[in-house]
């Protein structure tokens, strides 16, 4: 058969060496057939501290909404509008609501013990997430254009420069700040919540301590 | 390392649980909440200090600071990166990773009062004391300065005699003092009218978005501090996680600002770099909690797993 035949043929093959195939094999492969969205969970997810995760999400849900809007009037409108003084209201405490839901999810996995049974990434991602959502949340702060913000940017300046860090980061300049929050920081928490989720799917809510299979 | 014996999720016996209900739901009840607490509580929002707001309520610390600048004694002047040469900066141990960040906001602490008045036009008195400090050296430069900054001097406080003048630049005695006088009274003028800011931070440039220079000069002065100490908003006051009023500010930064408090970080000379080392480490130990024997069982010598999990406990034990 000539190369052109090849590239004509109907007959379906998954070629190996295909990017496309491999790229779709490997999405495909990141959560068990069934378990992206489950409609079953096993018998010991019953507990109020499971709820604290999606509360978790959706405070994050509501952060970035409250965000997007707050984005549309530009970074001084909330001092000038009621309008937007009210979503600056609700994105600030959405965002305390986002870091209380947060640590209780984090006490919890602690005490559960959540890094077992290869789930150590898992609980790496969401400490991670946890310190760059304190960056975010930081650099909002500092992009108040108010006295906080320059109290903060005055206070906080010492720490990041003690570290060298205040020559690339500079918490004087609202406009670099600025960008910080609303672009690459939310970037970051957003790739890490999607593989924070992903592998919490992928292996499953896990299991009591010393549990062994029933049956 | 022990073996983890820990079963596959995905082999156990389930029960119906319905995901996308419990985060619609979750989604209306954080909804509910941000909606309603920003109702009851809104948000702070005190207006930010101006260069003008500073040179009426406090011209003295004004002039004190312009001078300050001029004699190179204030904190921006001596810091160091990522700002200027004038000192090594902080030391993590051994480590001056201040230092090694650079110099990359290059700010000469002097310029924040010469580049601002030197814009000043039809103004003799400012021209001819640009050119003296021109003209001078820097020895004389630093002499002069150093000298009204003294003879201002500061009031009584905290048990502490007043110096010099006591604060008050009009009862300064006369002195050589070159052309530092006309210099800071011209900064002051120019921060009446309410053009520092924009002197300071946009000149030749038309669209001014680093406040570098203006917040720099600010927080050499003490009325910024002042204002923010009479707010609970100190450093020593747990200043980075509050708020002004009874706003919450960044409660989750409780452990950072802790360190600040006790010593020997509060009496330390290079206490961010210490209590920025000590948070990294804590944070990694965090993140690799689950390969570190000890700390990783903790939750099982402390069961509070039997609370989470009692419903399953109570199920297996009674076949």
């Amino acid at each position: 058969m000539t190369t052109r035949e090849s590239e004509l043929s109907t007959k379906e093959t998954a070629d190996p060496k295909n990017w496309t195939n491999r790229l779709r094999g490997w999405l495909e492969g990141l959560v068990p057939k069934g378990q992206a969205l489950p409609d079953r969970q096993p018998v010991y997810v019953a507990s109020w501290i499971y709820v604290f995760g999606v509360l978790t999400l959706t405070s994050l849900v509501v952060v970035i909404a409250s965000g997007c809007v707050l984005s549309l009037g530009g970074a001084a409108w909330w001092h000038v509008s009621s309008l937007g003084h009210y979503v600056n209201s609700t994105h600030l405490w959405s965002v305390e609501l986002f870091f209380g839901f947060m640590v209780v999810h984090l006490w919890g996995k602690f005490w559960m013990a959540a890094w077992r049974g290869k789930r150590a990434l898992t609980w790496i991602t969401g400490v991670v997430l946890f310190g760059v959502s304190i960056g975010t949340s930081f650099t909002g702060f500092l992009s108040q254009s108010n006295f906080s913000a320059q109290w903060i940017g005055a206070e906080g300046k010492d720490g990041i420069n003690s570290i060298g860090a205040g020559a690339f980061f500079n918490v004087l300049n609202p406009g670099q700040m600025l960008l910080w929050h609303v672009v690459l920081l939310p970037l970051g928490v957003g790739l890490l919540t999607l593989m924070h989720v992903i592998l919490v799917r992928r292996h499953g809510v896990v299991p009591p301590l010393d549990a062994e299979l029933e049956g | 390392m022990s073996r983890d014996r820990t079963p596959d999720a995905h082999d156990f016996p389930t029960r119906r649980y319905d995901l996308v209900k419990e985060f619609v739901i979750a989604l209306v009840v954080v909804l509910v909440l941000s909606g309603g607490l920003a109702a009851i509580f809104s948000s702070p929002d005190e207006k930010a200090i101006t260069m003008s707001g500073w040179a009426k309520a406090d011209p003295d610390n004004l002039v004190t600071t312009a001078a300050s600048e001029l004699a190179g004694t204030t904190t921006s002047a001596t810091y160091g990166a990522p700002y200027n040469t004038n000192a090594e900066g902080q030391k993590l141990g051994p480590l001056p990773l201040q230092k090694w960040g650079g110099v990359r906001v290059p700010v000469n602490s002097a310029d924040l009062v010469l580049g601002p008045v030197s814009n000043v036009s039809d103004n003799p008195a400012i021209s001819s004391a640009l050119t003296e400090w021109k003209a001078a050296t820097p020895e004389q430069r630093a002499k002069w300065a150093t000298a009204y900054t003294d003879a201002i001097g500061t009031a009584a406080a905290d048990g502490e005699p007043a110096t010099g003048a006591g604060g008050e630049v009009a009862k300064v005695k006369p002195g050589d003092y070159g052309p530092v006088p006309a210099l800071s009274a011209g900064l002051l003028a120019l921060a009446k009218t309410g053009g520092l800011e924009g002197a300071l931070t946009s000149s030749g440039n038309f669209y001014g978005g680093d406040q570098t220079k203006s917040l720099l000069l600010l927080a050499d002065g003490a009325y910024l501090e002042d204002q923010a100490v009479a707010q609970n908003l100190g450093g020593d006051q747990w200043g980075m996680m509050n708020e002004v009023g009874n706003a919450p500010g960044q409660p989750w930064m409780w452990l950072y600002t802790f360190w600040y408090q006790v010593k020997p970080f509060s009496t330390s000379d290079n206490a961010d770099a210490e209590v920025w080392g000590l948070m990294m480490l804590l944070t990694l130990l965090l993140m690799f909690l689950p390969f570190i024997p000890g700390l990783r069982s903790i939750p099982r010598w402390i069961p509070v797993h039997r609370l989470v999990w009692r419903n399953y406990y109570r199920r297996v034990k009674q076949p």
